[in-house]
């Protein structure tokens, strides 16, 4: 039954008689098309588009915990297409797009708020790094306004602006920018996946990798038994490289950990997404009320999910320094996700490195936005054998040619991005 | 009013005024909100968050979901604070929230009469048509509708500090087994904190009747707090929460100044502490849960535990009649102490058959009603007014305005599980008991499920030794005090599943029973899917009531045990914590520290503004009367520079002193150029790269003597370098016979620049033979002295073009040096000029600078390509080999400049060939860097395009869409200025 | 979390500046197929679930780099030493 006014009013009417499973719970079939390993946004809006646009749904989704349980609920919900690099933004102004349709696209409502996104600015030097970013965006098709110092205001007058040790100079705003419900987004493309013929296989995690005699992938081994597959595609985040691992490939990539957090919810504040230039802080307000801010990475190595202190008195710190009235709410709840930190800060979506192999990862801090595209665009990738023109800068041996894409300019030190 | 006449640990004398809503009250010291407003016979308190039910307290503690209040007003005004954990001071204000327009008359509580389509996650499944209604209408009405109280609009008028502990033993919790468990570890002499989140020490026992050694429990604590506040090496912390535990630290956060209607003056309102502990004994109790039965929110309804505090420590009979309904022994408890204490209880009704002989006869003693094998299953009224009883077939309507419930307690694990651990279901205490544990941290009493209290009082004894003995202390456990335990039985029971209206499970959030079947039903069915599907266990309670009977509801959906269905993760921190506590007083001016200059003082007598170059503060430039805006007086400094003399601080470069005699040899390895043939007197331009083969930093290093030699860094990158040739020395080539330090503290460095540069100079130097132009050639470095006897090392080099010095001296020197060189030049008319001067200048030399070196650079794209030796290796000169990177389309660094040279260019402008649409594809480049110079009397600019120097003489277009400018320009070099460097050798 | 330098005794983490993977050995430059090994030099290193050595900077204090062997899931700290590559070769 397709959701809608009608259908809540049924079930309300009849005590959810017509309720139904979201998704099905199949038990494995011995043998997939194409597997897709890791039950997030990415791997679900794969099998998704894997089905829609390449009529390819003989698929099936292996999670290891439930669907949405890695970093695609453990984010802090924002979308925007605010890059600087020829090789990323087009990509990401596609994702954008295909938010901006999501909820009828997939008959479910991930309350995609575009909400707009303005990133502060406190010097003049930054001022020009952000023209140069927004006239990026722009060429790329996407929207972006510079602010000065009083539209700013005008925008969140709530913020520190007379007492700030880093002037608040301006904002360079992407409204088309903005948020939404992280779980939705897993669920609905589960559902929309499901209802296309996708097997969705939770508890099913991987345990090892089938290989044929030429070394290529041809399935895998998991708790739920083997299963055959003439595509494996990895799209697990931060654990790309303990599954690389077993079939001793090296990426160029490395597990750390970013903490998010929400405060009490509150009566309507913050209207926005809003960052901070001079320090790692940015915040938003959920539809429930809670503030939802977050910061940096804690910045090493790390499988813990979970963070350390140091990283939360940083972020409230700069919260107080922009926002002094955050001082009497409260912290209800932090948590962290590993990002998979690739060398250069842009993701990796390329065929191989071995045969039968695919490979989504190195999302670093910011996949939650990407889930639309990376799930189109590796879709494309392994249906077609080939990338798709909007992940074509994105492929695995840019280390090896220098044609990195590195926003921040940091090199190969992935705590840095 | 409810207050009984006697009891309790209230002081009577002292009468504490207050507000709830404008409304009067008094309640005395030692009250809370809660109890004080109990006192008052103030039932309604709040309304929830989805279907706005009206909603009195129902817990005591930091787990209440309902008593949420607005606290204070103005800038004080604090949302969602729990009247439970309020100390009730003279003058408090509080006010009900999300309501409108009063709590007692609440229009969206009609989102309760439309609760059969309100169900769980309902909002997925609407909302989504048309298309542009979501932001327009829907969301902005939720958005309205949620949330509960309202953030104050002015910053927060408060201080927060932030402070280090250090103990052997940290005990959390001081209940009878914190309190024996810091008593075993204080009397071996361990250094031990103990923190209770209250603000009376004590715990259950000052909530409980049961005697210790034959006296009042609340004796028992006065004693034993007496000899701990004897023992020097333990400090006693209340109003201080144990909130997290992170790697090698305990979070705390005490409450300095809550439960006073401001903070004392020069006292912070709350401090957090880090507080490293070598072990750590938990005992922060356990609470109690709800039983889920139709209208089991309405206001009355509270839980047994909470009701025997409000009785025994608040003496406050919660309603003037009352009722109990449990699965466990405990709550009967409740029942006894309440009725001895004068309160009514009407019914006692159990869900099992039987209990133990004992405690029937108790009840009969006191001629109490009991109702074995029966149920609750529906309630009436706004308030609670009748409830309604099953048992034996037969129902019943009892009129109460009271109901103390109770289906066990749950123990504090949530610390337990900071670390990752899953707390493990115990079958026989239906309650997660810990598992495995954060390193160093043991667990005691009822929070790791021995509610008795001679277990409490034997197990703390026993894990505060324990810790003592693990910290390097010799302990022994004290003998456990004479005491007797009440009865702790229970049968597991969750759900009174024939009921009568909405069953709350969740109740700020408003997820009832149905909710969870529903997410059964759809799918939901693992628990962090059920949590995030109903947003159970997502209120500010986190799930403290709410959690345990949901998975029990779940696991029976499912067919499975509560142990197979698994609980959510216990995230930090243990109850919610105001953010200004992990600010501290980082904010304001004080957020970070900013770097000053030595002149700084100097640069402010002289009226300097000051701007924000990352962490330092600088002078950006120094207007002068008349002048009316910035550029004016740029351009006058920059005149002054170009055709006169100017002065400027550039203290805030890096300066690392390197010593030894492989230096030469180490910074060939280090710069693409080579170092080892400079002269002694002499110092070089020099550029190194990452090892990925991009540009790092770039600067001038000058050998002062054979094996001393002194670099300097960019103003950004100076932690950075330094770091780096630490790496390189330690890790790399130890073989070196190099020793780096950074110098840049301890050097003071002004430069003073323009062609009179020399004779300004020569005024201030002790030997102005040293400066000459044999002596000191263009790029070269000598140690002298100045200003009679100051050491100093002066650098003939030039970042504005002209002829110029840059003299280094002690950083404490170099105030005196530039204020005499003002004072020297005065005849001279001497000019300080700032950041921005030097940024056009720079500009006009065509020199890169930050917005060049930006990390994204070769040295090729940036015109040193010529520069990298091919004869030896240095970092990053594999990798920049890349093909990428010896690309001949690669960008490369040029000039531009207006075809109309009335048009001004603007940095951060993207540069399309002529006719180009205006499109990611037919990008060719960026603008840098962009000044109009008064020098050339027109705009010019920096940047990189395609192809490099090779284009230059081409007109492009500088486009800048984000401003609206789109103008033609020409390719030109990014020398604008004395290209050929004659001025330098002035 | 505490760092024990081997200098100068336990200190907080956050003296201490992050570099990662303690194991890779700089290339030799003159070798044939040195792109290759620098480009796995610089780029790839390990990430394990689990035991881990790594290299810190005590930035804020000896400004020794410091070889820390710790379990990236657990974060506990079994062994520092003094880094250089030299001496493990």
């Amino acid at each position: 039954m397709r959701y809608s006014l009608f259908n809540v009013i049924v079930n309300g009417l009849t005590k959810n008689l017509f309720a139904e499973r979201a998704w099905r719970d199949p038990d494995p079939r011995p043998a997939y098309d194409v597997l897709v390993i890791g039950g997030g946004g990415h791997g679900l809006a794969t099998a998704y588009y894997l089905a829609k646009n390449h009529g390819i749904a003989n698929v099936a989704v292996l999670e290891k915990g439930w669907i949405g349980s890695g970093n695609a609920g453990r984010n802090t919900t924002i979308f925007r297409s605010n890059y600087l690099l020829p090789g990323n933004e087009p990509f990401y102004e596609h994702s954008l797009k295909l938010w901006e349709g999501l909820e009828q696209e997939l008959n479910y409502n991930v309350m995609a708020s575009q909400r707009g996104i303005v990133n502060l600015i406190h010097s003049d030097a930054q001022r020009d790094a952000y023209v140069r970013r927004g006239n990026a965006m722009r060429l790329a098709g996407a929207d972006s306004e510079l602010l000065d110092a009083a539209q700013v205001r005008k925008l969140l007058p709530f913020l520190n602006y007379d007492d700030a040790r880093f002037p608040i100079k301006g904002g360079l705003l992407q409204a088309r920018a903005g948020t939404a419900r992280h779980d939705a987004v897993v669920w609905g493309y589960a559902r929309g996946a499901d209802k296309l013929g996708v097997d969705i296989l939770q508890n099913c995690e991987v345990t090892g990798f089938l290989r044929g005699a030429d070394g290529a992938v041809t399935g895998v081994e998991t708790v739920r038994g083997p299963i055959r597959a003439k595509k494996v595609a990895l799209a697990v985040a931060g654990s790309s490289s303990r599954l690389a691992s077993k079939l001793d490939l090296r990426l160029p990539i490395e597990s750390f950990v970013l903490q998010a957090f929400v405060s009490e919810a509150i009566k309507p504040l913050i209207p926005g997404v809003f960052t901070f230039g001079a320090g790692h802080f940015y915040i938003s307000q959920s539809d429930k009320g809670g503030l939802v801010f977050g910061g940096d990475l804690d910045g090493y190595n790390s499988y813990a999910q979970r963070g350390n202190l140091p990283v939360i008195e940083d972020v409230m710190e700069g919260g107080m320094a922009l926002l002094p009235l955050l001082g009497r709410l409260r912290l209800l709840r932090q948590w962290a996700g590993l990002c998979d930190m690739s060398m250069d800060g842009s993701p990796i979506i390329d065929i191989g490195p071995l045969p039968g192999l695919y490979l989504n990862a190195g999302w670093n801090y910011g996949g939650f936005k990407a889930t639309p595209a990376s799930g189109w665009c590796f879709a494309h990738t392994i249906a077609r054998d080939e990338p798709h023109p909007l992940t074509a800068a994105m492929r695995l041996d840019r280390f090896r040619t220098g044609h990195v894409i590195d926003e921040k300019g940091v090199g190969a030190q992935p705590n840095l991005h | 009013m409810s207050r009984l006449d006697k009891g309790g640990l209230i002081d009577r004398a002292q009468t504490r005024r207050f507000t709830f809503d404008g409304e009067y009250f008094e309640g005395f010291q030692g009250d809370t909100l809660a109890s004080a407003l109990l006192a008052n016979n103030v039932k309604l308190v709040g309304r929830s968050f989805k279907y706005h039910r009206p909603r009195g307290i129902v817990g005591g503690a930091t787990e209440e979901p309902n008593g949420l209040v607005e606290l204070r007003s103005g800038a004080r005004r604090e949302p969602n604070t729990r009247m439970t954990t309020t100390e009730l001071y003279d003058g408090l204000e509080a006010f009900s929230q999300n309501r409108w327009p009063s709590l007692d008359f609440d229009v969206l509580a009609i989102n309760g009469l439309l609760s059969p389509f309100f169900g769980a996650a309902f909002y997925y499944k609407t909302f989504m048509w048309p298309k542009a209604a979501w932001e327009k209408f829907y969301e902005p009405a939720i958005r309205r509708a949620a949330g509960l109280g309202r953030a104050a609009l002015e910053a927060d008028p408060d201080a927060y500090e932030k402070s280090n502990a250090f103990c052997d033993v940290l005990v959390i919790g001081s209940g009878p087994a914190g309190l024996s468990a810091a008593l075993a570890a204080g009397r071996s002499g361990a250094r031990v904190i103990l923190a209770e989140e209250d603000f009376e020490f004590g715990g259950r026992l000052l909530s409980e009747r049961t005697p210790i050694n034959d006296a009042a429990p609340t004796e028992f604590v006065a004693k034993t707090l007496a000899e701990l506040r004897a023992l020097p090496n333990v400090r006693l912390m209340r109003r201080t929460s144990v909130v997290a535990i992170y790697d090698d630290c305990y979070a705390a956060v005490e409450r300095v100044g809550d439960h006073l209607r401001t903070p004392e003056k020069y006292k912070p309102r709350q401090i957090l502490w880090r507080i490293a502990a070598k072990r750590a004994v938990l005992a922060a109790g356990a609470l109690d849960r709800p039983i889920v039965f139709g209208g089991n929110d309405r206001p009355g309804v509270m839980l047994a535990a909470p009701v025997q505090s409000y009785v025994n420590r608040f003496a406050v009979a919660p309603a003037q009649r009352m009722a109990v309904f449990a699965n466990n022994d405990a709550a009967w408890t409740t029942a006894f102490d309440a009725h001895d204490s004068g309160a009514e209880i009407a019914m006692l009704i159990d869900t099992r058959d039987a209990v133990a002989p004992a405690l029937a006869e108790a009840a009969q003693k006191r001629n109490l009603r009991v109702i074995l094998g029966g149920e609750v299953f529906a309630t009436k009224g706004k308030c609670l007014e009748s409830i309604e009883i099953r048992a034996n077939g037969h129902t019943e309507r009892l009129a109460v305005d009271g109901l103390a419930m109770s289906s066990g307690f749950s123990p504090n694990v949530a610390l337990t599980c900071h670390h990752g651990g899953k707390p493990v279901w115990d079958e026989s205490l239906a309650a997660f008991v810990p598992g495995k544990c954060p390193p160093g941290l043991h667990v005691a009493g009822a929070a790791a499920g021995a509610y008795a209290l001679s277990d409490c009082l034997a197990q703390g004894a026993a894990k505060g030794a324990l810790a003592a003995t693990e910290a390097g202390f010799q302990a022994t456990a004290p003998d456990t005090p004479k005491t007797h335990d009440t009865p702790r039985a229970l049968k597991t029971f969750w759900h009174v599943e024939a009921s009568k209206g909405m069953a709350f499970v969740d109740f700020q959030n408003d997820v009832c029973a149905k909710d969870i079947v529903l997410a059964h039903q759809e799918g939901f069915v693992s628990v962090e899917h059920l949590k995030r599907y109903t947003t159970m266990g997502m209120a500010t309670d986190q799930g403290k009531l709410s959690n345990v009977p949901g998975l029990a509801i779940m696991a029976k959906q499912r067919g499975k045990t509560i142990a197979e269905t698994g609980t959510t993760m216990f995230r930090p921190p243990w109850s919610p914590v105001t953010l200004g506590a992990f600010a501290g007083h980082h904010r304001g001016k004080d957020f970070r520290p900013a770097r000053l200059t030595p002149t700084h003082a100097l640069a402010e007598e002289l009226g300097a503004v000051f701007t924000e170059a990352g962490p330092w503060l600088r002078a950006a430039y120094f207007p002068r009367q008349g002048e009316t805006d910035w550029k004016q007086s740029v351009d006058r400094e920059v005149r002054a520079v170009r055709e006169n003399v100017g002065v400027i601080d550039v203290s805030t470069f890096g300066k690392i002193e390197l010593q030894g005699p492989d230096v030469g040899k180490f910074l060939d390895r280090i710069y693409i150029n080579t170092f080892s043939t400079l002269p002694v007197g002499k110092a070089r331009y020099g550029v190194m790269l990452r090892e990925d083969g991009f540009v790092m930093d770039d600067g001038t290093t000058a050998r002062l003597s054979e094996d001393r030699w002194i670099m300097t860094t960019t103003t950004a990158n100076a932690a950075k370098v330094s770091q780096h040739l630490d790496f390189c020395l330690q890790v790399l080539w130890p073989d070196l016979d190099v020793r780096a330090v950074s110098v840049s503290e301890q050097w003071g460095q002004i430069a003073v620049a323009g062609p009179r540069s020399r004779g300004l100079i020569a005024q201030i130097v002790d030997d102005p033979a040293a400066i000459s132009n044999d002596s000191l050639p263009y790029m070269g470095a000598v140690e002298t002295s100045v200003l009679g006897g100051v050491k100093a090392r002066i650098f003939r080099l030039s970042f504005s073009g002209e002829l110029g010095f840059e003299i280094a001296v002690p950083a404490h020197e170099a105030e005196q040096l530039a204020r005499k060189l003002l004072e020297t030049g005065a005849e001279w008319d001497v000019t300080f000029y700032g950041l921005e001067a030097l940024a056009v200048m720079r500009i006009e030399k065509g020199h890169v600078s930050g917005p060049e070196l930006n990390g994204q650079t070769s040295a090729a794209d940036l015109g040193f390509g010529r520069m990298a030796s091919t004869k030896k290796d240095y970092i990053g000169a594999v990798m920049a080999r890349r093909p990428a990177l010896t690309d001949p389309e690669r960008m490369g660094f040029v000039g531009f400049k207006p075809v109309n040279p009335k048009e001004v260019l603007r940095a951060g402008a993207h540069v399309l060939a002529q006719g180009a649409a205006a499109t990611t594809a037919n990008d060719l480049g960026y603008l840098t860097s962009a000044t109009v110079s008064p020098t050339l009397g027109g705009a010019i600019a920096l940047g990189f395009i395609k192809g490099g120097a090779a284009r230059i003489g081409e007109i492009v277009r500088a486009w800048d869409g984000v401003r609206g400018t789109d103008i033609p320009v020409e390719i030109c070099a990014p020398a604008f200025y004395d290209p050929k460097g004659e001025r330098l050798h002035g | 979390m505490l760092i024990p330098c081997p200098y100068c005794g336990v200190r907080d983490a956050q003296e201490f500046s992050y570099r990662g993977d303690a194991m890779p050995v700089r290339p030799d430059p003159a070798a044939p197929d040195a792109e290759e090994k620098f480009h796995d030099y610089v780029y790839l290193r390990d990430n394990p679930a689990g035991a881990f050595k790594e290299i810190w900077h005590h930035s804020a204090g000896c400004r020794r780099w410091v070889e820390v062997e710790r379990d990236t899931l657990t974060h506990e700290i079994k062994a520092t030493r003094f880094s250089a590559e030299g001496r493990r070769a």
